[in-house]
């Protein structure tokens, strides 16, 4: 048995712990949003956060996110209301196939949870992991810098 | 067999001379009950097969095409709904079911009526409407940039049209006003002189009761208020949140999980396999022999591919387990000799008298270009999900061809058509290897033999290395300048040619030209790849023009130029790019501009790339595109595919290689098959002509040019003349010039 924290919602499930953490999610949790691109930490595609930390599901072991916090896309809107850099993608039209997407915006929102105002090497530099076949790489620059922008404007609301 | 009968009287239609105008649009889906519980909703009109109409007058555009990121969802509600002057608000969209009413009609149209870059591929079957329309009907295809140009233009407008003739029809009659006094706007129905107005949808029931008109009008452009506009795409908010679905993301209930791999040598069959070896594993039930290919079924995806990789399989010889990619290229060069030695090449286009002039003597240039294999290498990897029970089958899936695909499927089976029923969902990237139904085709045979419904998924590697390859190609020209340095003969042979037919064709005013091509057939499976054929000749045709202004000592762009006075669309594309790029401005040193221009598909694009090279390698700061599409439909989208046609391509021209080893694809995964990330991507701005003329597509046309553009731009900047792809086998940074050995 394992225990696995996901969104916010405690799981015990009955999988072989070496089973990596992409599968339990897609099959045993339906969080399909999460998706399998390559299955060597090549790609990006299942990128995940792991205690606010991004990391490769495809090569993460179940066991090894027993007792930690498990955040998927499907838990990137907080409260119904999409993130920055959700709306950002809808603004600057980012995805093409979309496939991607799901892990590029996992990487990019643990990028700004470190540096809330990246310059394009930066952004670059946070997401050289994730591959794009459809090309949306600079639209990605220009989204991940709009939501920048919108949560330090949000920022100075609230204060 | 009422269906049957009624497409025979359309293609007899055809065949009598062009009585198909109007009719073949604007097919009433009251002919075909049993097509309105697949598309209409409780209380929805069908008006006809590409439209209905909602009480709460929402509009939902049918469209008979995949979305694959290329926006055509968006961009053919969008034309549907300007003609029928909806509010694109309530417009939504609806993929039409794998059935025979949507088979691409408009596609058959579109070629009928002239579209004469209708891919080679297509053409038995579009030919087969009026020789076998039994053939057509499993036509329900994405690919060769072809969705807005023929069912957008032959059929969503129409629709639209049409349906706003209907109501306007309806509502006249209704107020007893004469129709011309009607005005439409916005989904309302308005009678300036009475004041009266009503929305669509309180006239749909009587509208959808009318005889389709005959020949709807269709605006002219400055009448339009949607098309030339860029609304948000329709399907990007799903693809934001983990929502969108892709073949992959299905799930039934009771579903198991298959893992597979082929024989790694093409045409290698399965000779043994020790079950025993993997039976009492966790979660295995079954391992299924497919005859060139094993699959496991597990309870779980990872434990089927666990299960697959200690599974003990042995493959039989197939004959080519010695090819290696040298082999492949040996043989290209000696069927080019030999066909040179025999007269044998096939002619490809022949003006005035290119031997002639060469064998006349003169200043001769010549050179020899070549290009690897390539993968398509999609995100989302080969997945179907089918279930197989009672003579029937489903599937889910992500293809580009659903009815080409439950017919082969059906084949497979040994099933009718009708008893396959193919689900299609987002595809996580198409690029044409979504066309070739192989990987279905498992699925539904793993299925049949599980017993359940199964999801087959293909590995990275088993995605990479058995693909439907672009091919590796040679390319060999020879050329004769004046004193002036203006090229007086063009000869071009190479090997291998599929389609476009017009692919290596260049537009430049040459008198003498002569191209041609001799098959050398290998093992290795051919597919469609983004732009097809032109993705190879472009680089061939676009790099050796360019050697061509160097032998002559002229500015590579202004050569150009001068060689397409008599082509205003090429060159009004070319000024545009090379004015943007800021072609006369002097660079820093170690840098190089590159000019290329292709046309591919109806679309004509021009690119400029300034690159430098670090480290023996090209690093590409920035790219200028200019298109010309005819028209764009939607502008935004027009520049996304052009953005995404240049890293697809420049991806392929820096790191792009499949190479045959012992007969099986040597590369496996993103390691040795390298993609373009995103701190290599170059700035990419994209400038739109509307060149006025029959839409182009917009897909592909972004990928032939940037190869050769950067090979341009390298010489520029270095003096190194790169004539074989990828970079990555050249260290630019020696002083030999690659591919000099080759010529």
């Amino acid at each position: 048995m394992v225990t696995l924290t996901v969104n916010g919602e405690s799981h015990v499930l009955d999988v072989d712990p070496r089973t990596p953490l992409l599968w339990v999610l897609r099959e045993q949790l339906a969080l399909t949003g999460t998706k399998f691109g390559c299955g060597i930490a090549q790609c990006g595609a299942c990128t995940v956060h792991l205690d606010g930390q991004p990391v490769r599901a495809c090569v993460t072991p179940v066991a090894a996110a027993e007792g930690r916090r498990v955040r998927t896309i499907e838990d990137l809107a907080a409260g119904g209301r999409l993130h920055p850099l959700q709306q950002a993608w809808i603004d600057e039209q980012v995805p093409q196939c979309g496939y991607c997407q799901s892990g590029q915006l996992m990487a990019a929102a643990a990028l700004l949870e470190t540096n809330p105002d990246p310059d394009d090497e930066e952004i670059d530099a946070a997401l050289r992991g994730n591959i794009c076949r459809c090309g949306t790489y600079q639209r990605i620059r220009r989204g991940v810098r709009r939501a920048a922008r919108a949560l330090a404007a949000g920022e100075q609301d609230d204060g | 067999m009422a269906r049957w009968t009624r497409r025979a009287v359309i293609a007899t239609g055809v065949a009598a001379g062009g009585l198909l105008a109007v009719g073949v649009g604007i097919r009433r889906v009251a002919l075909s009950e049993s097509l309105a519980p697949l598309v209409a909703a409780d209380g929805e009109q069908v008006f006809h097969i590409s439209l209905t109409l909602a009480p709460d007058n929402g509009v939902t555009a049918i469209v008979p095409h995949a979305e694959m990121g290329q926006g055509v969802h968006t961009s053919l509600a969008m034309m549907l709904a300007d003609e029928l002057d909806a509010d694109w608000e309530k417009v939504s969209v609806r993929e039409a079911p794998a059935t025979r009413d949507y088979a691409n009609y408009a596609l058959a149209r579109g070629y009928l009526l002239g579209e004469r870059d209708v891919p080679g591929f297509l053409l038995p079957t579009v030919d087969g409407f009026f020789l076998a329309a039994t053939r057509f009907e499993a036509l329900q295809i994405t690919g060769g940039s072809l969705s807005v140009r023929t069912t957008g233009r032959y059929a969503m407008r129409i629709a639209g049209a049409a349906a706003r003739e209907m109501l306007v029809t309806a509502a006249a009659d209704a107020w007893a006003v004469p129709r011309a006094e009607l005005l439409t706007r916005r989904g309302e129905l308005l009678h300036a002189p009475s004041g009266r107005r009503a929305r669509y949808a309180d006239f749909a029931e009587r509208a959808a009761a009318l005889p389709e008109p005959p020949a709807p009008r269709l605006k002219a452009p400055d009448e339009f208020t949607l098309m030339g506009t860029s609304p948000p795409r329709l399907d990007v908010p799903p693809k934001v949140d983990g929502t969108a679905r892709f073949g992959i993301d299905v799930a039934l209930p009771g579903m198991r999980y298959a893992a597979v791999r082929a024989a790694p040598v093409f045409g290698a069959r399965v000779d043994s396999i020790a079950t025993e070896s993997v039976q009492d594993l966790p979660g295995v039930r079954r391992v299924v022999d497919l005859g060139d290919a094993v699959a496991v079924v597990a309870d779980g995806y990872w434990q089927a591919e666990q299960a697959l990789r200690q599974l003990d399989v042995r493959f039989t010889a197939s004959g080519n387990e010695s090819v290696d990619q040298d082999d492949i290229y040996r043989r290209f060069a000696d069927s080019l000799e030999r066909a040179a030695a025999d007269d044998a090449f096939t002619t490809d286009l022949r003006r005035g008298d290119a031997p002639g002039r060469l064998a006349a003597g003169g200043r001769l240039v010549s050179a020899e270009y070549r290009v690897p294999y390539l993968a398509h290498a999609t995100m989302e990897p080969m997945n179907c999900t089918a279930v197989v029970a009672d003579g029937r089958c489903e599937l889910w899936l992500g293809t580009q061809n659903p009815l080409g695909f439950a017919k082969d499927v059906a084949g497979a089976l040994d099933l009718d058509i009708d008893d396959v029923r193919v689900h299609n969902q987002y595809l996580g990237g198409g690029f044409g290897r979504r066309a070739f139904p192989d990987f279905a085709i498992q699925a539904a045979r793993i299925a049949r033999e599980a017993g359940t419904p199964v999801k087959l998924i293909w590995s990275r590697e088993e995605d990479m290395r058995h693909d439907h390859y672009r091919q590796a190609n040679v390319s060999r020209f020879r050329a004769l300048l004046d004193d002036t340095g203006r090229p007086q003969a063009w000869e071009n042979s190479y090997v291998d040619k599929h389609d476009p037919e017009e692919a290596p064709h260049i537009p430049y005013a040459i008198e003498n030209q002569l191209i041609r091509f001799v098959e050398s057939p290998t093992h290795v499976p051919w597919g469609f790849w983004r732009s097809v054929d032109h993705s190879l000749h472009a680089f061939f045709t676009e790099s050796f023009i360019d050697e061509l202004a160097v032998a002559a000592g002229q500015d590579p762009y202004r050569y150009r130029r001068a060689l397409l006075a008599g082509e205003p669309r090429f060159r009004a594309v070319l000024d545009l790019a090379a004015e943007r790029s800021g072609w006369d401005r002097p660079l820093p040193a170690g840098h190089g501009r590159g000019i290329a221009i292709h046309r591919s598909f109806g679309t004509i694009v021009a690119q400029v790339v300034e690159a430098t090279v670090e480290d023996g390698r090209p690093r590409v700061q920035r790219v200028v595109c200019a298109v010309d599409a005819g028209f764009a439909v939607h502008p935004d989208g027009l520049r996304a595919q052009m953005e995404s046609g240049i890293v697809y391509g420049l991806t392929a021209a820096l790191y792009g290689e499949i190479s045959i080893r012992g007969g099986a694809v040597r590369q496996g995964n993103f390691h040795d098959y390298p993609m373009l990330r995103i701190d290599e991507s170059p700035l990419i701005e994209t400038h739109i002509v509307d060149g006025g003329g029959p839409l182009g597509g917009a897909g592909e046309p972004g990928t032939p040019a940037i190869a050769p553009a950067l090979a341009n731009a390298v010489y520029a900047a270095t003096g190194i003349r790169v004539r074989e792809l990828p970079f990555a086998r050249h260290d630019l940074s020696r002083p030999e010039r690659p591919g000099r050995d080759i010529a």
